[in-house]
């Protein structure tokens, strides 16, 4: 493979925002046809790095060399015109445009007299949903799919032109498995007819399910690069943090107080129906079940963001009637939201101010905030959380995505809540940090806190859970015990395959 | 039809219910109290109305493409006094007055250069500097106006050419020039925005700016454009209005700007970008000028209505959430 010309390759890139050097004298290239892997922790500068190819960011030293030729990236139009394509990590979407407009922004087929070809639109646009093997039209509103449907329309962007490399940017962060599945065949086609692919991600199995070469960051220093085939996760992991880590399931077994929220017969239009669960003081419960299963839906109703259509919520033992997230907060209820972009966090507003938001009415003196009080709230739940930013002054929206997540995690648990939802706590997460919010998860749970997550990442579930709720389609499958549970039993109680068993 | 589509064609046929609501109170009304002998709804009174809605409504189509962008612009009141002044002032320099009739075709065109000049200034500065457009055209809306009064002081600028006054009282098939000024703009603008490349970057720039640079698209370029565009229709406006009276005050056009933006929110355009319809602001158009038409009928004056029409903003604004909300299956906030 070596002999071969690099379809990109970078050169001692140097990029500094103020107070971050972000990317300090990293090189890298890609073959046809490879697919290689980025690999670092949150804020290691994987994005960073990928946007100074894709024209985004300027870097102050390095060179950029497409095909051996070396090339000065001025915008995303020219990155594009030379055939490299950015499959953004944050949804970069226009939501009140349809699909096909979304997948062409930019490049919409013309007519002559600047007209769209709307015809051709919406042939192509079907043409690549086909192989995207997706179950939406070229025509639907993108603000109408969902969050991992709109990650299928990013992808498909991918798809529009004859790319010499794609750049994904943690794709599969919002995807099932189905529909991982589907990304990995596009991938190989595209490997097939020798584009070279940068693939970033936290997790180690797809890693070393797809990727060739897997080079890794740390700190925006390049730290090496390993053949995929030759090496193991630990050594990644090494590599990336410095230390190994201990991902294996969770045997704890802590002693469990009373109910602390109990749920009977809950239903929500036909959103979900029927379902019934408790969790006790000091217990994990887990929600396992594929994107849709309804999971989200029930977080929502329980933290008064939806009007439940039948059945009762009991906290305590008492029935309670939540019709807002204030009634929620009051009553110890925590969510913290799948989308931390759009749900969870203010972007234009620091660090501090996102952590404290809920909580700013108990920490005034006198008329004002106190400044001190809050810094303090930060200042705690950075070094629990390990948020890498040069200090709470930072606008949330520079951070990188993983510490965005952080700032929304501990904003929820700095409300010291009794009960504490948390919907995929770890999308978009190192496995370092994850491994830390794991911890701090059972954590909370040992001080007695009753905790839930939900989550579609399989170790995930196994690893924080003392048990597993199985939902498919609206519906609760079956509960399992950490004892009962295997990998197999649980994916069959997803796919709706099993008969109910109470 | 999805629900989606249900929704959407709810929101577009909505202005026009609201239109036919006007019609039928103001009659029923006004007959009730028959303080007019005449009725309301009688074509005459139809078309004339449609007449008086042209000066700005055709602003307003030009405001809903700016804020479909994701933009605003507070000068073209000021743009349309200044290309009136244009207008009027150039067919009596003398060698205008020496190519006879001719010298009508070459006043509407400085009067239109004028507008797409300043217009091309507003957008090169957001364009170029990046403030914002509200401080942008604020700034400008001043300036402009002190442009008009520099030129002539206190003083109106009049000029009387028979042959344009013919044109503009000329009724073609039933309509007014005004109506048929108002209506091709409506037209073209439609296939601008619904069916051109221009049109559709103008939507993505306003619902999601940053995913339009990501994808390449020049966004200075479409700002420039959609401001000259505007420029040019606040000019088009005043080359109708004042090619029949003929006669410019220094203070005309003042608070246009805030009309055609009322009738732009009023026809559902999303003050954020990215939403918004150019026949449902002709919608806007229509309902504001009926509204005041029939409150004058029905003998209330100015200041009444402009309450009216200030309670009825808001009314729209909140049903047009409790309707957004309805569709996100139910989701609280
Ligand atoms: N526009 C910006 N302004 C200031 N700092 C920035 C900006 N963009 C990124 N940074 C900083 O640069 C560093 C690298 O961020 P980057 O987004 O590249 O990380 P990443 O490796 O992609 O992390 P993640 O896995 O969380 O996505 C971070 O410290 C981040 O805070
Ligand atoms: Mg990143």
């Amino acid at each position: 493979m070596s002999d071969q010309t690099p379809v990109l390759r970078l050169e001692g890139i140097v990029k500094t925002f103020p107070g971050v050097r972000a990317l300090d004298g990293v090189s890298f290239s890609v073959l046809p046809g490879e697919v290689h892997a980025l690999m670092g922790e949150n804020g290691a500068g994987k994005s960073t790095l990928m946007k100074v190819l894709g024209g985004i960011h300027a870097p102050n030293e390095g060179q950029i060399f497409i095909a051996e030729e070396p090339t000065v990236m001025t915008s995303p139009m020219q990155a594009k015109a030379k055939g490299v394509v950015f499959i953004h990590q944050e949804l970069s979407l226009a939501d009140e445009l349809s699909v096909a407009e979304n997948i062409f922004l930019g490049e919409l087929p013309l007519k002559g007299l600047g007209r769209v070809d709307w015809a051709k639109l919406y042939a192509d646009t079907d043409a690549i949903l086909q192989t995207l093997n997706v179950g939406f039209d070229a025509r639907t509103r993108v603000g109408d799919l969902s969050i991992a449907n709109q990650q299928m329309v990013e992808i498909g962007r991918a798809l529009t032109v004859d790319p010499r490399a794609v750049i994904f940017d943690e794709p599969t962060a919002s995807l099932t498995d189905a529909e991982k599945v589907v990304l990995f065949e596009v991938i190989a086609d595209l490997q097939s007819r020798g584009v070279g692919i940068v693939y970033i991600s936290h997790r180690m199995e797809e890693i070393f399910k797809i990727t060739d070469r897997i080079s890794v960051l740390r700190d925006g220093q390049y730290r090496g690069t390993l053949n995929t085939a030759e090496t193991d996760e630990d050594e990644v992991t090494q590599l990336m943090i410095g230390r190994s880590l201990d991902l294996s399931r969770n045997e704890s077994h802590h002693q469990m107080g009373d109910i602390a929220l109990e749920v009977r017969g809950l239903g929500c239009g036909s959103l979900f129906q029927d379902v019934s669960f408790a969790v006790r003081k000091g217990e994990v419960l887990g929600f396992y079940g594929l994107v849709g299963a309804g999971r989200t839906e029930i977080a929502e109703t329980i933290f008064g963001l939806r009007t439940p259509s039948a059945g009762q919520i009991l906290l305590d033992g008492q029935e309670v009637h939540i019709s807002s997230p204030i009634d929620a907060l009051r009553l110890g209820i925590s969510l913290v939201p799948e989308d931390r972009k759009s749900q969870g966090l203010v972007l234009s507003m620091n660090c501090r101010d996102n952590m404290t938001l809920p909580q700013v009415d108990d920490l005034t003196a006198g008329p004002f905030v106190s400044d001190g009080a809050e810094v303090a709230i930060f200042d705690q739940y950075r070094d629990k959380l390990d948020i890498r930013t040069p200090g709470w002054r930072q606008i949330v929206g520079n951070l990188s995505g993983g510490n965005q997540q952080k700032i929304v995690i501990g904003k929820w648990l700095s409300m010291r809540p009794e009960v504490l939802i948390v919907d995929e706590p770890t999308r978009g997460i190192d496995v370092g940090s994850k491994s830390e919010i794991h911890n701090l998860i059972r954590d909370l749970a040992a001080q007695g806190f009753a905790v839930i997550v939900i989550s579609s990442e399989m170790p995930e579930v196994l690893h924080v859970s003392d048990r597993i709720v199985a939902m498919h389609s609206g519906r609760v499958m079956r509960e399992f015990t950490s004892d009962e549970v295997t990998e197999d039993n649980l994916i069959q109680a997803i796919s709706g395959i099993t008969e109910k068993i109470a | 039809m999805t629900p989606q589509d249900r929704k959407d064609l709810f929101k577009r046929g909505a202005i026009w219910a609201f239109i036919l609501v006007e019609l039928a109170f103001f009659s029923i009304v006004g007959d009730a109290i028959s303080v007019s002998d005449k009725a309301f709804m009688n074509v005459d009174n139809m078309l004339l109305l449609l007449k008086q809605s042209a000066p700005i409504g055709i602003i307003a189509l030009g405001m809903t493409i700016i804020m479909i962008n994701g933009n605003i612009d507070l000068s073209v009141g000021a743009t349309f006094a200044l290309a009136a002044i244009v207008l009027l002032d150039s067919m009596t320099w003398p060698f205008m007055q020496s190519l006879g009739n001719w010298a009508i075709p070459l006043a509407w065109v400085f009067a239109l250069l004028t507008g797409v000049a300043l217009g091309a200034i507003n957008g090169l500065i957001v364009w170029k500097t990046g403030v914002d457009a509200f401080i942008v055209t604020l700034a400008s809306m001043l300036g402009f106006r002190g442009l008009v009064f520099m030129y002539n002081g206190e003083q109106p600028t009049s000029h009387l050419n028979w042959t344009l006054v013919d044109f503009a009282e000329a009724q073609f098939l039933g309509l007014h020039t005004a109506t048929w000024f108002l209506l091709g703009t409506v037209l073209i603008l439609w296939l601008v925005m619904t069916k051109t490349v221009h049109g559709r970057n103008a939507y993505a720039i306003g619902n999601n700016r940053e995913a339009a640079v990501n994808a390449g698209i020049r966004v200075g370029p479409h700002f420039l454009l959609n401001f000259m565009l505007i420029g040019f229709l606040a000019a088009l406006s005043a080359v109708v209005f004042y090619s029949e009276s003929g006669s410019v005050n220094p203070n005309d056009g003042m608070l246009y700007e805030l009309w055609a933006i009322t009738a732009v929110v009023l026809g559902g355009t999303k003050l954020a970008g990215g939403y918004g319809s150019i026949i449902s602001t002709l919608g806007g158009v229509i309902a504001i000028q009926l509204l005041r038409k029939g409150l004058g009928h029905i003998g209330a004056d100015t200041q009444t209505v402009n309450l009216v029409i200030g309670l009825i903003l808001i009314a729209v604004l909140i049903l047009d959430r409790q309707l957004n909300r309805k569709g996100q299956e139910e989701l609280k906030i």
